[in-house]
């Protein structure tokens, strides 16, 4: 591209079109449903606390109409501007580079970092599973609303689906690992100092969730957790 | 032809102020319809381009890397002088402008040398303005050190970077200037040949060194800033790519080429490893502020540095100059150490180096100050050479380092052909015989921040410039010879590279032109260089073809104009029967072999003019008179 | 010691490319990388084949001229140095190295090893800059400025615009590179002014010459060969975002 041509463009290009923008958008609708995800596991890990506990708090959540889809809906709209930002940067990538190394090492950097736009739309794809199994339970051998007790029991004790989640949330920690991190630069509160500091946390985060939500499965298939 | 010099009358310390009084000042409104060529983007190429868009002048910029922050002003180290007596150590610009006189062996132009220094002090605000981020104190000042040849502490400096931080701040003043719209850069375009009409220089002919193409570009005034020539010598501390065909091509169109001889070897450089050699690396001269010098005092004695005993080393520097010791300038340092090696008491493979000890200032000073002081030189010899100086004494050699001489010009910087300018390391310059560290720098960012924005506005509005297109025929003229030579490269097709002539050549000069030279050998000299130029234009290999990018053509049509500025250098050399400075004639010295000035007859720029190319050049003297600063030996016993 | 190259060859910008073979058989230890490739070159010319074009000037390390992938990793091997400060003192006998240009939309191939990085000058020249006009300035020592701050400002202005970080960098972002400018300026007080604007035009130029978006993965402050970190990318972000809330209309 010339100068010019790309001086016109310039001044053209506006400011939400910006990637800065975009990862900025990203940073936060990413915030948005790691706070989700923390409320999710508290709230899954009452299963330990035997049917009466968790069905409570499930048909609390699902009584407060305002609050259900209130919630719903900025998640929706956060996974959704997440995911479409994610399309729109992915195309960049592409574009950025279009003849690849013969050879190309990458030492230097986690895979986590280079993984997120895999370990997202995989993530997607479990959600939408996850939400047909136990939300929906189209795909759930026996599904009962309401109790949702039950709906996992049954559901674990399938040691594939079992086995499927803790691969997807180990997917998920791993997009969180740098995620966690990542935020930071993008909205700009990086600071050489505590760097590293905030990577230590996003690692001991995501490998506290990591056992958090898979404890449950493996409870369910150690018969810890049974009807 | 006659060697106007322009001084203003009148007392040396409002020359300028007179000078700048009485210059035509061109209407605003006209600025832009005035074109004018920079060939340049380093300190000197871009600064004026700057300026002068600035200024609203129709600017197009030339260079022939890939970029203009890339100019070989970007290698700069140590630092930039000005007389800003921060310090309040007693400088002051009669100071500066004394020590560069006294520095230049009494070569210099004392007017312009002293407007340098007045300059100089400008210059610090306007670099710090744009953000180059000079050393500073805790107090939040700005910081000093002191440099050779001084005795004051006046030389600013961004760590061992401060020719790039000059240089960026430099091109992000021309950037703007770009994005304004008023300077048009072109990078990867070599200047190859100047197109003169009615005897004003009104254009250039290029070469896109990407695509070939063969252009002409028309303008009303030539400003070239392309630096020095030190790659005559082929190893040298100059970027690979610098070189003289910019300058030469203007000789050869009626510029006069002043002191091609004056060259300086810097003492304090990695020496040669291998006959692969590419280039030479400077190690800052401040090194030796705590090194000491030396080489074993039996010839061929092979034994590792720390195999010799103390008794058995000759610390030659101390020893010869007992008052200045390892501190002694550039030329004598360099000398010394030529000597020794002569005797065959050099250190390393090749015999061409002497040692650079640390070892007795780690121990008086520990290693933590050393490592603060010289860290990460220290780390740069060892990625070198791969030995650490803190374990093994350094090893250096002199190498070429800066050349004096250039194209003649005038108060106003403009040369012997009306409408043409030369500003920095491509002029003959401030520098005299004999250059100061840290003053190169200084004179580059004067020549184009603060002379030539008025000098060149003056030319214009003082000349008749009737329209002049690139069609005119002088442009058609130009354009064909420039093709015919680069045909001629590629029809020889012979069977040595250019790279071999180049190294050839580099022996030659280097052996008889450089850090000592006698009559005979600069009469074999040339002779030799004639010998070898036949060659090369008769065996000479130039793979490829010229409409694409062929970096051995372009190397070719370097090597051809340093064949024969080699020659000028040598006719110079021996035309000049003193030593001063850089230049030191062996027939010419003190019993103690020191340099031997001879004021009466030699007190002159010797300014070479081209008289076609089976003729000898006409040599042409600008006699030097000093009102303020008067002649004395230098001696550093 | 013996060395295996495969280099990739390419006649200029519109033919297509590929890796060639090669065999350097009298490597010195203390030559430079790029030396190497010199004495190869003067091996070809001599065998009547074309010389392997790279860019190279200084030699130095600081002109930012030279630059490719040696094995995948942008200037080689050794931290902090780049491939003309390379030597070959750090390889073993046998070796196979693989040599290829920076690859990015934005850098286009011009030839075999060279590649055209005009796009760093455009994102320089969109605002990359302190408008002082020459003349203007008030005395050097009228601002003063903490050592800590020029010290940092100096860290990030040693960027000598080489192109690793893009090289490197698995998205092609020039993320380091326009940071590293925009600390630079925006670190000291002469650079407040146009602090904004500065942030707001860089980063546009940058994106519309078509660099990758930065994911702060981090490979290319492990490249860089002036060892600039990625708190750049940070402050530049937050510039950018700052000047961008506060200039409603949104445009750059
Ligand atoms: C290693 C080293 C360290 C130094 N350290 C110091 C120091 O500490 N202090 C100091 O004061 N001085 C120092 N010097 C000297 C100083 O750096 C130079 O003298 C000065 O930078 C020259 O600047 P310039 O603008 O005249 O030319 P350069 O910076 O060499 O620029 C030449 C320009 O001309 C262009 N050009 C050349 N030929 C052509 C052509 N034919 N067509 C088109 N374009 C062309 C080039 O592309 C380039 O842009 C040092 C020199 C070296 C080699
Ligand atoms: C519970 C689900 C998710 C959480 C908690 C989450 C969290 C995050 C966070 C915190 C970031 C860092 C943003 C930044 O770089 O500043 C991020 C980045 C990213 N996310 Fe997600 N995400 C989730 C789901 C997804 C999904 C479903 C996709 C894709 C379909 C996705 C794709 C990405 C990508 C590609 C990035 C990298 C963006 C970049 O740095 O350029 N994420 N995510
Ligand atoms: C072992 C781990 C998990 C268990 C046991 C679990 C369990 C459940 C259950 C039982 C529901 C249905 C609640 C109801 O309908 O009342 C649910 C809903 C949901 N889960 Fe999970 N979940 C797990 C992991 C995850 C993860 C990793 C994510 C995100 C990436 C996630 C996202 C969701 C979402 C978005 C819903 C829908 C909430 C709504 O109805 O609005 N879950 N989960
Ligand atoms: S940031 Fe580092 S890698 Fe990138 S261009 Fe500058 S110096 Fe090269
Ligand atoms: S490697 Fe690339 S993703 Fe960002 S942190 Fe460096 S530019
Ligand atoms: S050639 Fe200048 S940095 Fe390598």
């Amino acid at each position: 591209m010339s100068p010019a041509t790309a001086a016109g463009q310039n001044r053209a290009l506006r400011f939400f079109d910006a990637t800065i923008v975009k990862k900025a958008i990203m940073a936060v609708t990413g915030l948005v449903l790691f706070g989700f995800v923390t409320g999710h596991l508290v709230g899954n890990l009452q299963v330990f606390l035997g049917p009466a506990r968790l069905n409570a708090y499930a048909a609390f959540l699902k009584g407060n109409l305002e609050l259900l889809w209130g919630t719903r809906i900025v998640l929706l709209v956060c996974v959704l501007a997440h995911i479409v930002v994610t399309i729109q940067l992915a195309q960049l990538k592409n574009k950025a580079r279009p003849v690849a190394y013969v050879k190309k090492r990458n030492p230097h950097s986690s895979a986590a970092s280079r993984t997120m736009y895999y370990t997202g739309p995989m993530i997607a794809a479990f959600v939408i599973y996850h939400l047909l199994h136990f939300t929906v339970g189209i795909v759930h051998p026996r599904f009962t609303e309401g109790d949702v007790y039950a709906n996992l029991v049954y559901g674990f004790s399938q040691w594939p689906v079992s086995l499927a989640y803790a691969i997807a949330i180990g997917l998920l920690c791993l997009h969180l690992n740098h995620g966690l991190f990542s935020i930071f630069q993008t909205l700009g509160l990086a600071h050489p100092k505590y760097m590293p500091g905030i990577k230590k946390g996003a690692m001991a985060i995501s490998i506290l969730f990591f056992v958090g939500f898979v404890s449950i499965p493996a409870a369910v298939l150690a018969g810890i957790v049974h009807l | 032809m006659v060697l106007d010099s322009k001084v203003p009358s009148g007392p040396i310390e409002l020359a300028w102020e007179k000078a700048r009084f009485e210059m035509k000042l061109v209407n605003p409104a006209n600025k832009r319809k005035f074109r004018v060529i920079v060939v340049g983007s380093g300190l000197a190429g871009a600064s004026a381009s700057a300026s002068l868009g600035q200024l609203g002048y129709n600017v197009k910029c030339f260079c022939f890397q890939d970029s203009p922050r890339r100019a070989h002003s970007i290698a700069a180290q140590g630092g930039i002088n000005a007389a800003k007596n921060y310090q309040n150590d007693g400088d002051s610009v009669f100071r500066l402008f004394y020590d560069t006189v006294k520095g230049g062996d009494f070569r210099a132009r004392e007017y312009n040398v002293y407007r340098l220094a007045q300059i100089s002090v400008q210059i610090i605000d306007q670099c710090v303005a744009q953000g180059v981020p000079f050393a500073r104190e805790y107090g939040g000042l700005l910081a000093n050190r002191s440099f050779g040849g001084a005795q004051v502490s006046r030389t600013f400096y961004a760590r061992g970077q401060t020719g790039q931080q000059l240089l960026l701040g430099a091109y992000q003043a021309l950037e703007a200037q770009v994005e304004a719209g008023r300077v048009q850069m072109l990078p990867r375009t070599e200047m190859l040949d100047l197109v003169i009409v009615d005897g004003k220089a009104r254009g250039i002919i290029t070469r896109n060194l990407v695509t070939g193409e063969i252009e002409s570009h028309a303008a009303d005034a030539v400003i070239l800033a392309t630096g020095g020539y030190g790659n005559v010598f082929y190893l040298s501390t100059n970027a690979k790519g610098s070189n003289c065909t910019a300058i030469w091509r203007a000789y050869k169109r009626g510029a006069a080429f002043a002191n091609p001889c004056f060259t300086q070897i810097h003492p304090t450089c990695i020496p040669v490893s291998g006959d692969y050699q590419s280039k030479l690396t400077l190690m800052s001269e401040s090194l030796r502020n705590d090194g000491r010098i030396w080489v074993p005092e039996k010839p061929g004695d092979r034994r590792p540095a720390s195999q010799i005993p103390e008794n058995e080393r000759d610390y030659y520097l101390e020893r010869r100059y007992p008052s200045f010791g390892n501190l002694v300038p550039r030329d004598v340092a360099s000398r010394a150490a030529k000597a020794v090696c002569d005797e065959g008491r050099g250190v390393g493979e090749t015999g061409l180096g002497v040692y650079l000890d640390f070892a007795e200032a780690i121990a008086r000073l520990g290693r933590d100050t050393i490592e603060e002081r010289y860290g990460n030189l220290f780390e740069m010899y060892e990625r070198i050479t791969g030995d650490s100086p803190y374990q093994t004494p350094m090893r250096i050699y002199p190498a070429i380092h800066y050349t004096m001489g250039g194209l003649w010009v005038d108060y106003q910087l403009m040369s012997t052909v009306p409408g043409l300018f030369v500003l920095g390391e491509a002029n003959f310059s401030d520098h005299g015989a004999n250059r100061l560290g840290a003053s190169a720098l200084m004179q580059g960012l004067s020549d184009g921040y603060f002379v030539i924005p008025y000098t060149l506005g003056n030319y214009l509005a003082s000349t008749k410039l009737e329209k002049v297109s690139e069609d005119h025929t002088a442009f058609r003229e130009a354009a064909e010879s420039v093709n015919g030579r680069i045909a001629r490269f590629l029809e020889i097709r012979g069977q040595r590279t250019v790279t071999s002539f180049h190294r050839e050549l580099g022996k030659i000069v280097w052996d008889h032109c450089g850090m000592s030279r006698t009559a005979e050998g600069l009469r074999s000299a040339m002779e030799k260089i004639r010998v070898l130029r036949e060659e090369f234009w008769s065996n000479l290999n130039v793979p490829g073809s010229g409409d694409d990018l062929n970096q051995q053509l372009e190397v070719a049509g370097r090597v051809a104009d340093f064949f024969e500025l080699a020659e000028l250098m040598c006719r110079d050399a021996l035309e000049r029967n003193e030593s001063c400075g850089g230049h030191f004639r062996e027939e010419f010295q003190t019993e103690d072999g020191e340099a031997l000035r001879d004021d009466q007859h030699y007190q002159y720029a010797a300014a070479w003019e081209f008289k076609g190319p089976d003729s000898p050049p006409e040599l042409h003297k600008e006699s030097l008179e000093f009102e303020y600063v008067h002649p004395a030996r230098r001696s550093y016993k | 010691m013996k060395l295996i190259l495969h280099v990739w060859r390419q006649k200029n910008a519109a033919a297509p490319g590929s890796m060639e073979r090669y065999e350097a058989n009298n490597v010195n230890a203390d030559m430079s990388f790029l030396e190497m490739l010199d004495v190869m070159n003067e091996e070809l010319i001599a065998g009547g084949r074309e010389p392997i074009a790279f860019e190279h000037d200084c030699r130095e390390g600081i002109c930012g001229s030279c630059g490719f992938m040696i094995n995948g990793i942008a200037h080689g091997p050794q931290r902090g140095t780049t491939v003309c400060q390379l030597h070959m003192r750090h390889f073993h006998d046998g070796d196979e190295l693989y040599l290829e240009p920076w690859r990015a939309k934005a850098f286009p191939v011009i030839k075999d090893l060279v590649v055209e990085r005009g796009a760093f000058d455009r994102i320089i020249s969109a605002g990359g800059y302190i408008g002082v006009r020459t003349g203007s300035a008030p005395d050097g020592n009228a601002i003063p400025i903490a050592k800590e701050d020029s010290d940092r400002a100096m860290d990030a202005a040693a960027c000598i615009g080489c192109g690793a970080c893009v090289a490197a960098c698995p998205n092609a972002s020039a993320a380091l590179f326009t940071g590293a400018k925009i600390s630079h300026l925006g670190l000291l007080p002469q650079g407040q002014t146009e602090r904004s604007r500065r942030a707001l035009r860089m980063v546009t130029q940058y994106n519309s010459e078509l660099f990758g978006s930065c994911t702060n993965i981090g490979e290319c402050e492990a490249v860089c060969p002036k060892q600039i970190g990625i708190e750049v990318i940070s402050r530049m972000n937050r510039d950018f975002l700052r000047a961008g809330l506060k200039d409603r209309s949104g445009r750059a």
